[in-house]
C-alpha cells in the first residue's frame, strides 16, 4: 500500500479554509492517546489542557499575555515564509530587542517622563532588525545560507543575555540573583483593565502588527513584491525586483517585530531581565504563521491557540502531574498536521494498493 | 605528553557525535532532500539510548534504541516530505520542535539518574602502547563506527553503482524518474539512514560523552552538523575534518573556561562553537564555484511522480 498524489487542477478553496481545524483536530485525537498512554483519562486530561485554562476573566488576560508576542513574531516571519526567506532566529532577535529596549531603565533606572516607554520600544525595534540584518546582510552578500546563520545567532544572543544578567547589568541590591533592577512605573508597559488582570498593551500592539502587515501584503506594492519573489523571483527579476532587497525588508521587518515582542514581555509581563526571558516563542511562532496560513488575520487566531497550549501544558502540570513539556509535544504536532493538510490544498491523496499502480486514473 | 594524548581524546569524544549526524545528514542532503530535524532526532536517540541503559542496565541495548529510535522519528519526516509533498524546511523544523518536547516529556523521570556509559576499548598490549596505543586502540565504540561510517560512505556515493544513483536523483529527480528510477524510495531510505546516524549521535551523548539525561543536552549540535555538511561542500572526507575542527573549538573553549586563566566571559567561550559555525559558513559560501559546483541542484525540493 502506498500513498499516491493527484494534482488538482486548482488551489482547493475549501481546503484552504479547513486544513487548519482539520489539523486542530488531527492534534487534539493524538493528543487524546499521547494522555491515555500516561494513564491519564484522555478525555478530562483534554478538558483540562483546552478548556480549563480559559474558564475565568483573568485567564483570559493570561492568554493574551502569551499570544501578543506570539502573534508579533509570527506576523513578521509570516512575511519572510512568503518571500521565501527562512529566518528561524526570531528568539535571537527577541532577545536582542529585548536587551537595547532595557538600556534605558537598567542603565538610566532614574529616568522618569511620558517619552521613556515609546523611546524603549522604539530601541527594542532597532535592536531585533539589526540582530535581523546579520543573516540578511550574510545571505545577500555571501549567499549565507540564512536558516543556520539565523539560528545560530539565537544560542548568541541566549548567552550575551546570560553575561548581561549575571555580570555588568546584575541588580547590586538584588541578594546576587542573576537579574537586573526592576523596571520603574514609567518603563513598564500599561496594562489595560487592571482591576481584571494582567494583559497589558502588548496584545494591542500585536493587532496592529496583524492588520498593518495584512495590508502591507495584500494592498501595497511592496507585499506584491513579497509574494512574487516567493513564488518565482525569476518572474520578480523581470518585474524589476530585486532578491537581495526583498531579503533585507523581509528580515528586518520581522526583526523589529520580534524586538518589538521582546521589549514588550520585558517591560510588561516580566518587569525585569532575567537569564531567561522567553519559553521559546520565536519557536513557537514558526508553528503560529504556518497554522494561520501566513496570512497576518489568521495567525491572529493561531496565536490564540498556541497561548492556550502554553497554558494548558501549565494547567496539566499542576492538576495532573504531566510535564509541561506537553506544550512543546502539541505545538510540534500541530505544525506537524498542518504541514500534511495544507498537501490536500493542492493534491488528492490516492491510496494505492499495489506498488507500481497501473497508472489509471480512478478519482 | 599524557596531556596532549588527553585533549586528542576529548576532541575525538567530542567530535564524534557531530561527524556522525553530519554524515548522515550529507547521504540525506546528496539525495535532494533537506531534512533540518536533525537536533530533534538527535536527541531523541540520546533519550532513547539513555532510557532502554537504564531500565535494561546495558548501554548497548541502549545504543541500539538510539539508532531505532533515530530511525523511526526520521521516517514521520520521510512520510510527510516524500508521500505528502510537504515542505522540507517547515517539516524538519516542526521535527525538531516534536523531537524537542517528545524528549523532554519521556526523559522528565531520568533526570538526575546515573547512566549506563559503553565501555572503552581495551586491547591488552595493543592499547598501552604509549602514546598512540590510547589514541589508536583504547577509545570508545562508537569512535571506530564514526571513522568506519566516513569510509563506507565515501565508498557508497562515489564507488557503487546504487551510489551514483543516489547521487543522480539528489541533482535532478525528474530525470532520475523517467529513467525508472524509484526516486521516492531511494530518498525513504537515505532519510533512515540519517535519521539512524542522528539518533546513533545522540546515543553517543548521553551513553558516552556525558552519561547522563539532560534536557536539550543536544546543545546544537544538530545545527552544527547541518552546518558541516554546507562546510565540507557535501563531501565525506571534509566532514571529518570538519568534525575535528569543531570539536576542537568545542573543546577548547571549555578548557579555557576551566582554566580561567584570562578574563573572558565564559558566556563568549560558550558563545564559540556557535560563532565560529557562522564564521565558517560565511568562509565556505563566498567560494562560489566550490559550493554552487558540490550542491545537489535538487536540494530540499519536493518531487511529486508525474503519472
Amino acid at each position: 500500500m502506498r500513498l499516491e498524489l493527484v494534482k488538482r487542477p486548482g488551489r482547493s478553496k475549501l481546503f484552504s479554509a479547513l486544513s487548519p481545524f482539520i489539523a486542530f483536530a488531527l492534534t487534539l485525537i493524538a493528543g487524546a492517546i499521547m494522555f491515555s498512554l500516561l494513564g491519564k483519562s484522555p478525555l478530562a486530561a483534554l478538558h483540562v489542557y483546552f478548556i480549563e485554562p480559559v474558564t475565568q476573566l483573568w485567564q483570559i488576560h493570561e492568554l493574551a499575555i502569551k499570544a501578543a508576542p506570539l502573534i508579533l513574531i509570527a506576523v513578521g516571519l509570516a512575511v519572510c515564509y512568503r518571500a521565501n526567506v527562512w529566518n528561524i532566529g526570531a528568539e535571537g532577535q527577541f532577545v536582542i530587542g529585548a536587551i537595547l529596549g532595557s538600556v534605558l531603565p537598567v542603565v538610566f533606572p532614574d529616568t522618569q517622563g511620558a517619552w521613556v516607554l515609546p523611546l524603549m520600544l522604539v530601541m527594542g525595534m532597532i535592536g531585533g532588525a539589526a540582530y535581523a540584518a546579520v543573516p540578511a546582510f550574510l545571505k545577500a552578500r555571501f549567499n549565507t545560507n540564512e536558516i543556520l546563520t539565523s539560528l545560530m545567532l539565537v544560542y548568541v544572543a541566549q548567552l550575551f543575555l546570560d553575561w548581561l544578567v549575571r555580570g555588568p547589568w546584575r541588580d547590586p541590591k538584588g541578594f546576587n540573583f542573576p537579574q537586573t533592577v526592576q523596571f520603574s512605573p514609567s518603563a513598564t508597559l500599561a496594562e489595560l483593565l487592571p482591576m481584571q488582570g494582567r494583559a497589558n498593551l502588548g496584545i494591542v500592539f500585536a493587532l496592529v502588527a496583524a492588520v498593518l502587515v495584512w495590508v502591507l501584503i495584500s494592498k501595497t506594492l511592496k507585499g506584491f513584491e513579497v509574494r512574487v519573489m516567493g513564488s518565482s523571483p525569476r518572474a520578480g527579476h523581470f518585474a524589476g525586483f530585486r532578491l537581495n532587497r526583498t531579503v533585507f525588508f523581509a528580515f528586518l521587518l520581522s526583526g523589529a517585530l520580534a524586538g518589538l515582542a521582546g521589549i514588550c514581555e520585558v517591560s510588561g509581563a516580566i518587569g525585569q531581565l532575567q537569564p531567561s526571558i522567553s519559553p521559546g516563542y520565536g519557536f513557537t511562532a514558526i508553528v503560529v504563521a504556518f497554522l494561520g496560513r501566513l496570512n497576518p488575520l489568521g495567525i491572529v487566531a493561531a496565536g490564540l491557540v498556541l497561548a492556550l497550549t502554553y497554558l494548558g501544558g501549565e494547567s496539566v502540570q499542576t492538576a495532573l502531574g504531566v510535564s509541561d513539556k506537553v506544550a512543546r509535544v502539541f505545538q510540534g504536532m500541530l505544525l506537524f498536521f498542518v504541514l500534511g493538510c495544507d498537501t490536500l490544498i493542492n493534491y488528492h491523496i490516492r491510496v494505492v494498493a499495489s506498488p507500481g499502480g497501473d497508472g489509471a486514473e480512478a478519482s | 605528553m599524557d596531556i596532549t594524548v588527553n585533549i586528542l581524546l576529548t576532541i575525538a569524544t567530542a567530535a564524534t557525535p557531530l561527524l556522525i549526524a553530519a554524515i548522515g545528514e550529507l547521504v540525506v542532503e546528496r539525495s535532494g532532500v533537506l531534512n533540518l530535524g536533525v537536533e530533534g532526532m538527535m536527541i531523541m536517540g540520546a533519550v532513547a539510548g539513555f532510557g532502554v541503559a537504564f531500565l535494561t542496565g546495558s548501554p548497548w541495548l541502549g545504543l541500539l534504541a538510539s539508532v531505532v529510535a533515530g530511525a523511526m522519528f526520521s521516517l514521520l519526516f520521510a512520510v510527510m516530505t516524500l508521500s505528502l509533498a510537504t515542505n522540507q524546511v517547515a517539516t524538519g523544523l516542526s521535527l525538531t520542535l516534536l523531537g524537542l518536547g517528545l524528549s523532554g516529556m519521556l526523559g522528565t523521570s531520568f533526570v538526575g539518574q546515573p547512566g549506563g556509559r559503553l565501555p572503552y576499548l581495551y586491547i591488552p598490549g595493543l592499547s598501552d602502547i604509549p602514546v598512540v596505543g590510547k589514541l589508536l586502540f583504547g577509545q570508545d565504540p562508537v569512535f571506530y563506527l564514526s571513522i568506519a561510517l566516513v569510509i563506507a560512505v565515501s565508498w557508497f556515493l562515489f564507488r557503487t553503482r546504487t551510489g551514483l544513483t543516489l547521487r543522480s536523483i539528489g541533482d535532478n529527480h525528474a530525470s532520475a524518474h523517467a529513467l525508472g528510477i524509484p526516486v521516492i524510495r531511494y530518498r525513504y531510505l537515505a532519510v533512515m539512514f540519517g535519521g539512524a546516524c542522528a539518533g546513533l549521535a545522540g546515543g553517543h551523548l548521553s551513553l558516552v560523552y556525558t552519561p547522563q539525561w539532560v534536557e536539550n543536552m543536544a546543545a546544537g549540535r544538530g545545527w552544527i552538523a547541518l552546518a558541516l555538511v554546507v562546510f565540507a561542500s557535501w563531501r565525506p572526507l571534509r566532514v571529518l575534518a570538519g568534525a575535528y575542527i569543531f570539536g576542537a573549538v568545542w573543546i577548547g573553549q571549555l578548557h579555557l573556561q576551566a582554566s580561567g586563566g584570562i578574563s573572558v566571559p565564559t558566556q563568549l567561550l560558550s558563545a564559540l562553537p556557535y560563532l565560529a559555525t557562522v564564521v565558517v559558513l560565511v568562509l565556505i559560501s563566498r567560494n562560489k564555484r566550490l559550493t554552487l559546483t558540490n550542491t545537489p541542484a535538487a536540494l530540499g525540493q519536493s518531487f511529486v511522480p508525474d503519472r
